[in-house]
């Protein structure tokens, strides 16, 4: 990656290439005069791009999570509709889950999920104006890979900045964690991750950690979560 | 938009967690988040933190003539409207539950228990009196904002002072805050406000409820009853308040308001030496007594 620059809204952005593609926060307008195109950002952080300058992307923070198709996200179910579901994923309509979005699923064989269950899905559409839709299988092998309800754990809810690091598989967290006892984790795009380990005070201090490291919470580094590790009563 | 109820995998965490008094940040059952005081540089503002859980307070006052039914009389009135930005719970001009209690509770506390003495407030007896205008500002809900707001309200009036007044004869001269120090409000009493929340026992174990001080959000949406017990450091109780919820017993009545006393000490240990605090900072400016 080159060097970076910090960007407030509405301000130009210098992208030109041949197969130029525009990631998250960036918006291409057409300029009124001419019939020339320029490159807008629509949030505030910081503009980063690939090293063959073909993609630019805005990385920045909020709690908020707006649907895009293809992210995996943790939801709770809110109520039935129709033959599927309506699922609750933090964005501003909830979003539906059909009943025979699951691997293998036929009519007389659908999963019976309760109100209050939590699933880890896919976002498949995704459109400002309509309710988001989700499935439970991968996208190109249609199996059920790591999609489905999630039983047991506990949920916690960090700024979406955070579950973009924890997916990393760089980020120091997760393996520090698991070097001190095993623990299993979902991590949604919509800022909620399901953690669950054997002990409650073990899936307590998952929760904890989490949030210290979150930027908008304590944004400890390495170092730092090592010693709050060490005054949690474990 | 009221948010859906939390799902299953929480309910039955916080309920496991809490059999093993253990809770989700951490603090012992009965332990409260130590509340962090941030004055303004006006006389009379100040912003209450409980963690996350944010309220503003603002106290400011008129001169106004009296209500014929009380000519000795000053007034004080309360104003609390939560707005969404606390929460997406609330919505603009529909009061939800927890706002209407929120605002009953505040006036039971800080109006009708007397805390400021409203006789002080009288300048010519049926002609001019002082009318303080309290303003709760709702920021940020991460649970217990009941507790929060109460406490914001009291420091705030503690903190305020009003301007100087002389009568001669029958005329009123109001001083300014450069000629004359202000004056501080009269405050008979300070009442500190305790949110407990219970969660009614798994049917296997012991049958007492379990009990715990300052509830987070999560656990106030998933808590089967609270009780809000308002009372001074002087162990004078202002208004002990229960909202249907899980039956308690006399004993368990009994010890929640042994804690309630204890913490209340403790809280008013720490609001003095806040305000201690901030007025050696001001001494450079304004004279104050």
């Amino acid at each position: 990656m080159s060097s970076s620059f910090t960007v407030l809204p509405g301000e130009q952005v210098p992208a030109q290439h041949v197969n130029l593609k525009l990631g998250p926060g960036l918006f291409q307008i057409q300029s009124s005069k001419q019939s020339e195109t320029s490159i807008i950002s629509t949030r505030a952080g910081t503009v980063n791009h690939s090293a063959n300058n073909s993609k630019w992307w805005v990385e920045s923070n909020s709690r908020r999570y707006v649907p895009a198709p293809q992210e995996s996200v943790v939801g709770a179910v809110v109520g039935r509709s129709g033959e599927g579901w309506r699922v609750d994923i933090g964005s501003a309509h909830f979003a539906l889950l059909d009943g025979l979005a699951f691997e293998g699923a036929t009519k007389r064989n659908k999963p019976n999920l309760k109100i209050g269950a939590l699933i880890y899905a896919r976002v498949s559409l995704a459109h400002k104006d309509m309710e988001p839709e989700l499935e439970c299988f991968d996208a190109q092998t249609r199996k059920a890979a790591e999609f489905g309800e999630l039983k047991g754990g506990f949920m916690v809810r960090c700024s979406l900045r955070m579950c973009r690091q924890l997916l990393d598989p760089k980020h120091f967290l997760l393996p520090f964690i698991g070097s001190r006892f095993p623990l299993e984790v979902a991590v949604g795009t919509n800022g909620r991750v399901w953690i669950s380990s054997k002990e409650v005070k073990h899936t307590i201090a998952i929760a904890r950690c989490i949030e210290a490291v979150d930027p908008d919470g304590g944004g400890l580094d390495e170092s730092g979560i090592k010693t709050f590790f060490n005054t949690l009563d474990l | 938009m009221r948010p859906p109820s939390p799902s299953i995998p929480e309910r039955e965490f916080l309920l496991k967690a809490l059999e093993q008094s253990l809770r989700l940040d951490g603090r012992a059952p009965l332990q409260s988040r130590t509340p962090t005081l941030t004055f303004g540089p006006e006389l009379g503002w100040v912003e209450c933190a409980l963690g996350k859980t944010r309220v503003l307070a603002y106290v400011s006052a008129k001169i106004v003539k009296p209500t014929p039914e009380r000519p000795f009389e000053g007034t004080i009135t309360i104003h609390s409207e939560i707005s969404p930005m606390a929460s997406r719970e609330y919505e603009v001009g529909r009061p939800s539950d927890e706002e209407v209690t929120i605002t009953r509770m505040l006036d039971k506390v800080l109006r009708r228990s007397d805390a400021v003495d409203k006789e002080s407030l009288c300048i010519l007896a049926g002609e001019r009196v002082w009318a303080l205008r309290l303003t709760i500002h709702c920021l940020a809900d991460a649970g217990n904002m009941l507790d929060c707001a109460c406490l914001a309200g009291v420091v705030a009036l503690k903190h305020f002072r009003r301007p100087e007044v002389e009568v001669i004869g029958d005329e009123v001269i109001v001083h300014a805050p450069t000629e004359r120090a202000p004056v501080p409000l009269s405050i008979h009493h300070s009442p500190f406000c305790f949110t407990f929340a219970f969660f009614a026992p798994s049917p296997s174990s012991q049958s007492v409820p379990i009990t715990i001080l300052d509830p987070v959000h999560l656990e106030q949406r998933l808590s089967n009853g609270s009780i809000s017990i308002a009372l001074n450091a002087q162990r004078e109780i202002c208004v002990l308040q229960k909202l249907g919820g899980v039956p308690l017993g006399a004993e368990e009545v009994v010890g929640v308001v042994q804690v309630a006393v204890g913490k209340a000490k403790e809280m008013e240990r720490l609001v003095e030496s806040a305000l201690k605090e901030d007025w050696e900072g001001r001494k450079g400016g304004v004279e104050v007594r």
